[in-house]
């Protein structure tokens, strides 16, 4: 009689444990693959790359490890200096620009103005196209027997003369432009959306303590948008290191390689030169770029915030 | 082709449909990016004919000209262990994945067909891995072209240039009049081709193979060597300013236009001629480029064949080998491409005066050494060593006040480098 009483009560304990573990694991369940996949796709074919990085992999992957031969021979080869030197040219601008053209027309649309929504659709649908439309596009526009330059010539301005895209010293700055163009109205949506969210009364005390609107922004409204900043940068600047396709579209690395980035230099050894080692060392150094850029970043950025 | 090269590419995989099985059926996949104009029905020629023989055609077409996309995909089928029976590689790539032990002999099939007598030594060497064939030439691209217009060369009054001097008299005469001399597109892999061209009429095809071939540092770090940068310098002189990034069939079409005078390509361009339905000696002149008559510069395209397991596929894929030198399909195949057959012992009488001419120079160049391997299209030297040529050659080109000393120590520095 107790026996079999106590064994309904024994399953149901066990049932509801199971239930309990369940539910404790069933979040965890349901992330790994997710947390699988980041780990082998992104982590592992990282810690991967740092490997063959050492090696003399040709065009496929070896383990004949040779240190840091690769590395020495990333530093002599002059095509990665002027990629480096490329995206600090394009990488500096770029974000500068970008972010200071985005400030602007998000504070001039601030002015609750007409047709609003309409400029700033307009504003953001470069954002909406392929960097390999915007830089076909760019390059139709520059090309200076098609586009631009001929245009001015057809009404008659013949002395006009915009040679960038096939200047080579020039050239890198023709990618800012087109760069520029896809991603400003972006940043200023982020800014648009961070004005709205700044509270209008401290504007009107300012008001009343006789502060002028561009002091008002200067000096109190764009410092409350620090947030904002922070994810501009950090979008703008992934955007930058990763750059591929614009430069791919725009001129492909030329005149010569005089716009070559780092991404182009990483595809080129990589995958077409069969030079595998030396396109994993000079991926680390874009690996390693990126981290020395954002880690301080972010460890000053998020510090702040836990002390708010 | 290489009009692709830059572009980003779509991968196009497509088996064909199981015929009823024949008696001994193997299958063949071939992996190759013909998929455009006469390059897709020379390879819709090859399917048939072994389709006659019995055997399925699986294709494992990879679009994008230069091959790129088909290469990745190749080293990832390869790599997992199952590569299709034969893949389109060529030049010292061969050797390569011969090295790396995944390439099958054909000496059976080579025995039997006696391709020893049928191809020149220069090309069959090419295709061997110690002393084994492993891989089947194709074709013959003969990269030293000049290309012409000569209406326009009729309308300054000026004959078609054979030597460099005369090359540059002949450009200033065209340039006074307002015709851009030579066509070009400023791509790396254009630059080299005409660097090619120039490096053969300076060093002649002794120097130009201890240079290009066994990286000989006596010539390459030589004063002969800045001559040649010297006058490469002064034969790029004569293209126009806005050619940065050119295709080189647009630069092949301001030719056909009338607004550029010459060009320096290999024979794939004649394609470009054709297409504007325009016949060879008569309304484009195909020539040596300047320098290098009865010298060939050659660019081979190859299919390279892997190891296999199933013994009929394996059949399947000697006979491929076999139908490639058969008469038939270098005949109708080359027609389409515009390049010669491998094979010396062909009848020409099909073929335009361009191919006749190049294979005339092919066999007489054969015999008194004057055929060299082309280094800017892969078949003298590594890519690694080639992509370091590519960047001294093509910053040379791009550069404000290219210095000939500077640039030759540069690239016996990345040769060096790159060894």
């Amino acid at each position: 009689m107790e026996h079999t009483q106590r064994r309904p009560a024994g399953v149901a304990r066990a049932l509801s444990g199971l239930m309990d573990g369940l539910q404790r694991w069933l979040p965890k369940l349901v992330v790994a693959p997710t947390f699988l996949l980041v780990g082998i796709g992104i982590y592992g074919y990282m810690l991967w790359t740092g490997v063959l990085s050492f090696t003399n992999s040709s065009f496929l992957p070896s383990y004949n490890f040779v240190g840091l031969e690769q590395y020495a021979k990333l530093m002599e080869s002059e095509r990665w200096i002027v990629a480096s030197w490329n995206l600090a040219i394009f990488g500096g601008l770029f974000i500068g620009i970008c972010l200071l053209i985005g400030v602007v027309l998000a504070i001039f649309l601030d002015q609750r103005i007409r047709q609003e929504g309409a400029i700033r659709t307009i504003y953001l649908y470069p954002m909406a196209l392929s960097m390999i439309v915007t830089g076909t596009v760019w390059r139709w526009i520059l090309n200076p027997r098609l586009g631009l330059e001929k245009l001015m010539h057809d009404w008659g301005w013949t002395s006009f003369s915009f040679d960038w895209l096939v200047n080579s010293d020039f050239a890198i700055y023709t990618i800012v432009m087109a760069a520029v163009w896809q991603a400003s109205g972006f940043v200023m949506a982020l800014f648009l959306a961070g004005l709205r969210g700044v509270d209008s009364s401290i504007i009107r005390a300012a008001r009343v303590d006789g502060a002028s609107l561009p002091v008002i922004y200067w000096k109190i409204i764009l410092p409350s948008l620090r947030p904002v900043f922070f994810s501009s940068v950090m979008v703008l600047a992934h955007i930058a290191i990763k750059s591929f396709d614009l430069v791919m579209a725009m001129t492909a690395g030329g005149p010569g390689y005089s716009t070559d980035l780092p991404a182009v230099f990483m595809y080129a050894h990589t995958f077409t030169r069969g030079q595998m080692g030396l396109g994993s060392a000079s991926a680390m150094l874009m690996l390693g770029a990126i981290l020395a850029l954002l880690v301080p970043y972010l460890y000053s950025e998020l510090r702040e915030k836990r002390h708010d | 082709m290489k009009s692709f090269k830059r572009h980003l590419t779509a991968l196009a995989v497509s088996a064909a449909l199981m015929p009823t099985a024949a008696v001994q059926a193997g299958e063949v996949e071939v992996l190759h990016w013909w998929t455009a104009g006469g390059e897709a029905r020379a390879a819709a020629a090859l399917k048939k004919m072994m389709e006659e023989q019995g055997h399925t055609w699986k294709d494992f077409a990879v679009a994008g000209g230069g091959g790129e996309a088909a290469m990745t995909v190749l080293k990832t089928r390869a790599v997992s262990g199952n590569p299709p029976a034969a893949a389109q590689i060529k030049g010292l790539d061969i050797r390569e994945w011969a090295e790396l032990g995944f390439l099958t002999s054909l000496d059976s099939v080579a025995d039997a067909e006696n391709w020893d007598q049928l191809i020149p030594p220069m090309i069959s060497d090419v295709m061997k891995y110690e002393g084994e064939y492993v891989a089947v030439p194709v074709n013959v691209h003969r990269v030293n072209w000049l290309w012409v217009n000569p209406e326009v060369m009729k309308d300054v009054g000026v004959e078609v240039p054979t030597t460099l001097d005369e090359f540059f008299e002949v450009a200033d005469k065209l340039k006074a009049e307002g015709y851009i001399p030579l066509a070009h597109g400023g791509q790396p892999w254009q630059d080299a081709t005409v660097f090619d061209a120039v490096a053969l009429a300076e060093l002649g095809p002794d120097d130009y193979r201890k240079a290009f071939v066994d990286h000989d540092m006596d010539v390459i770090n030589s004063a002969k060597m800045e001559e040649v940068f010297a006058q490469f310098a002064r034969v790029m002189s004569y293209v126009d300013d806005d050619a940065a990034g050119r295709d080189w069939n647009t630069a092949t079409g301001m030719v056909i236009r009338g607004e550029a005078a010459m060009q320096i390509m290999g024979d794939w361009a004649k394609g470009e001629f054709t297409a504007a339905g325009l016949t060879p000696g008569e309304d484009y002149v195909c020539a040596p480029a300047p320098g290098t008559t009865g010298q060939f510069t050659f660019n081979v395209d190859s299919f390279a064949m892997f190891t296999l397991s199933e013994e009929e596929d394996i059949k399947a894929q000697k006979d491929l080998a076999r139908t490639i030198l058969e008469p038939e399909f270098q005949t109708l195949f080359n027609q389409n491409k515009g390049s010669i057959p491998v094979r010396t012992d062909m009848d020409m009488s099909d073929f335009d005066t361009c191919a006749q001419a190049s294979m005339e120079t092919f066999k007489s160049s054969a015999d008194d050494g004057g055929l060299v391997p082309s280094f800017s299209h892969g078949l003298a030297t590594t890519s690694y060593i080639q992509g370091q040529i590519f960047d001294v050659v093509t910053n040379f080109v791009n550069s404000n006040n290219p210095d000939p000393a500077k640039t030759t120590d540069q690239l016996a520095a990345a040769i060096q480098s790159a060894m």
